[in-house]
């Protein structure tokens, strides 16, 4: 959890009532601290967490918490995060087809034309319980890391739609919480391809509340500087007008430290 | 990232000899041969082989990870740095698994280049040179503190070894090393329904975990203790001898994605570390790169200088460009950054090598130099007619 995003964006662990969807994205850049952001920033919370880790390890996850000051071995065992370690089980389901709830649930892996319905049943029914135990008033939160992988592995932008609608629908209405999203985007943005990741991008910036866009700098590779993100806040209510910012960033080891464009410490 | 690699000494800084600092807990690890906690993430890294591509990657190669290469145009260099990360691993007694669709892996395994034995000759004259540098500047006082120019990529302490591309492995190396080899025509096609998800690599990949879970690299076998690294080279996937049509058509295909996601699955939960090379300026499907690049860990390109371009005076030292595309964050929210990302790749006689990319100096007189400028100011000079720019050009 990053204190200064935090300041940034008005939220504190301590107070976590706004049903969000939040998309987290990137274009030549890295935004996967954001993940470890908000992992940590939930967990900090209180709130009943359903990760879904596509592209690394359990153990880089724990790691990296571990440096941020959460232990996800201990939430996991209290109930309070459940993890899907998708990536190991894909291992599995291709060559052995071995039983078990995660290799049902990663049927996007074998079927001709993959489907994420067991992903969203595992979801929702992982959630829901939580709802029904319900001894915290603290919402349930979904993370995925990342959707774009599914796109490599031939899920098509409209069932990774359906996916994310569905959770939004259950999640953000039904159950009151919030769902994080990250989506990687590797083309360039003028490529009008229908089952590119900028395609899915543009459909979630439609969909989300809270969108948080890591681009590269304009101006090339910076040692100090490592990449910019965009803030866009959905406007609500009486004010409908949306609003931008942007800032650049360094990551250190244990934190990011974010600023007005030209004001790094570097520079001035 | 096995549990060996967690409790792996974090941040012990092993340059040179001149500390006495050690951490007690060192003799409880396990030591595998060839490999060392990483200074940065205390990831258990090894050598790629080439001591300047572990320097521009943040040290080594992290076990558990996947290197992917985006091959030149000929791949003849990209085909070396293959070879060094071979005889880098015979070299330490690793295990290697060699899959090939095109030569022969036994042939590639013979062509591994020889050890050099005086090691790291570029090392031994600058430690030689220093001490010659005592003598204080008197005018140019404010350069004394700078660094001393290098421009080979290199680290303090010495790690991986450094071979001679111009003769080959001696028998008896070859010989000790455990090998296992994977040539595409010689293996028995893919029987299972799987093949429909990932096409041509389902038996690429059933060899890889079987081999992974005999030998026990994943920890499973608990009959066989081994406790060392395997190390994979595939070599030109996605190429046409692979069965493979991205180079052809540019239709939407995933099995070369897939199995390379599935392959960082299996080397996340093993004792292994993949160099994959992939012959991206051949693929038809535009998206099918980035996704590559995105699924494996680190990402290098390779670009060599065609015949044309060797003319031009700015490259004349360098036989390709270096593009380090993708550097891994494993375990850490930050990646190790590099001061420069212009790096530069030469082919010697003997040995390849990476560096920092510089504008050689220009050394032609002050006249001519002259010269160059007047026609250069009269070509943006916009009253000036274009003829005229051309005769004076060609009069410098």
């Amino acid at each position: 959890m990053f204190v200064e995003l935090n300041s940034i964006l008005n939220t504190s662990p301590d107070d976590v009532t706004q049903r969000e969807f939040i998309l987290l994205s990137d274009r030549k850049a890295d935004a996967s601290f954001l993940i470890h952001h908000y992992l940590s920033f939930y967990l900090k919370a209180g709130c009943k967490v359903c990760f879904v880790g596509l592209v690394q390890s359990l153990s880089h996850y724990s790691a990296v918490a571990q440096r941020l000051g959460v232990n996800l071995v201990q939430a996991r065992e209290k109930g309070q995060l459940v993890f899907v370690e998708a990536l190991k089980a894909s291992a599995a389901v291709m060559l052995d087809q071995t039983g078990g709830d995660v290799a049902q649930m990663s049927d996007y892996l074998r079927s001709p034309v993959p489907e994420l319905r067991a992903l969203f049943e595992f979801v929702r029914a992982s959630l829901s319980q939580a709802e029904a135990e319900a001894d915290s008033n603290s919402p349930p939160v979904l993370i995925v890391d990342d959707l774009s992988v599914l796109l490599s592995l031939g899920v098509s932008v409209r069932a990774v739609l359906d996916f994310t609608h569905y959770c939004q629908a259950t999640i953000c209405s039904q159950l009151q919480g919030s769902v994080v999203t990250l989506v990687r985007c590797d083309d360039d943005d003028d490529d009008d391809e229908d089952e590119s990741s900028s395609h899915l991008l543009r459909a979630l910036s439609h969909q989300c509340t809270l969108s948080l866009r890591v681009e590269g700098l304009r101006t090339g590779y910076c040692r100090d500087i490592h990449d910019q993100v965009e803030i866009w806040w959905r406007g609500t209510g009486e004010n409908v007008q949306s609003q931008r910012k942007i800032f650049q960033y360094k990551v250190y080891d244990k934190s990011v430290s974010f600023f007005a464009p030209g004001t790094s410490s570097a520079v001035l | 990232m096995a549990a060996p690699m967690e409790n792996a000494t974090k941040g012990t800084r092993l340059s040179g000899s001149s500390t006495s600092f050690q951490k007690k807990s060192r003799s409880k690890l396990i030591q595998i041969p060839g490999t060392k906690p990483s200074v940065h993430t205390g990831q258990l890294i090894v050598s790629s082989g080439v001591p300047s591509l572990d320097c521009a990657l943040g040290g080594g190669l992290a076990v558990g990870s996947l290197l992917l290469i985006e091959e030149d145009e000929f791949d003849s260099y990209s085909h070396a740095l293959l070879q060094y990360f071979l005889a880098e691993g015979v070299m330490s007694g690793h295990e290697l698994f060699v899959a090939s669709a095109q030569d022969h892996p036994d042939d590639i395994i013979k062509d591994l280049p020889s050890p050099l034995q005086d090691e790291d000759p570029d090392l031994k004259n600058a430690s030689s040179s220093s001490p010659g540098q005592q003598d204080a500047m008197k005018i140019a006082w404010r350069y004394q503190n700078l660094p001393k120019f290098q421009s080979v990529l290199s680290s303090s302490s010495r790690f991986g070894h450094y071979y001679d591309l111009s003769k080959h492995m001696e028998q008896d190396l070859l010989q000790h090393a455990k090998i296992h080899t994977f040539y595409l025509p010689e293996e028995q096609p893919a029987s299972t329904h799987l093949s429909g998800v990932l096409g041509p690599y389902s038996v690429l990949l059933h060899s890889i975990q079987s081999l992974i879970r005999q030998n026990g690299f994943d920890g499973s076998n608990s009959q066989v203790k081994t406790c060392n690294v395997l190390r994979l080279a595939l070599h030109s996937l996605g190429s046409g001898l692979w069965g493979d049509d991205v180079c052809v058509s540019p239709a939407h295909n995933h099995a070369l994605s897939t199995f390379l996601y599935v392959l960082r699955g299996l080397l996340r939960s093993s004792l292994s570390v993949a160099m994959v090379t992939v012959p991206t300026h051949l693929i038809r499907n535009k998206l099918l790169r980035g996704r590559l690049i995105r699924l494996s860990d680190t990402a290098i390109a390779l670009q060599s200088f065609s015949a044309a371009d060797r003319n031009n005076s700015l490259y004349k030292d360098y036989h390709g460009l270096l593009h380090v595309i993708q550097v891994p964050r494993l375990n850490c929210l930050g990646c190790e950054v590099p001061d420069t990302k212009d790096l530069a790749f030469r082919l010697k006689r003997k040995q390849f090598t990476i560096e920092r990319m510089y504008l050689p100096p220009d050394l032609s007189d002050s006249v001519s130099r002259g010269k160059q400028h007047l026609s250069h100011w009269s070509s943006f000079c916009l009253t000036a007619s274009s003829e005229w720019s051309r005769s004076s050009r060609a009069g410098s």
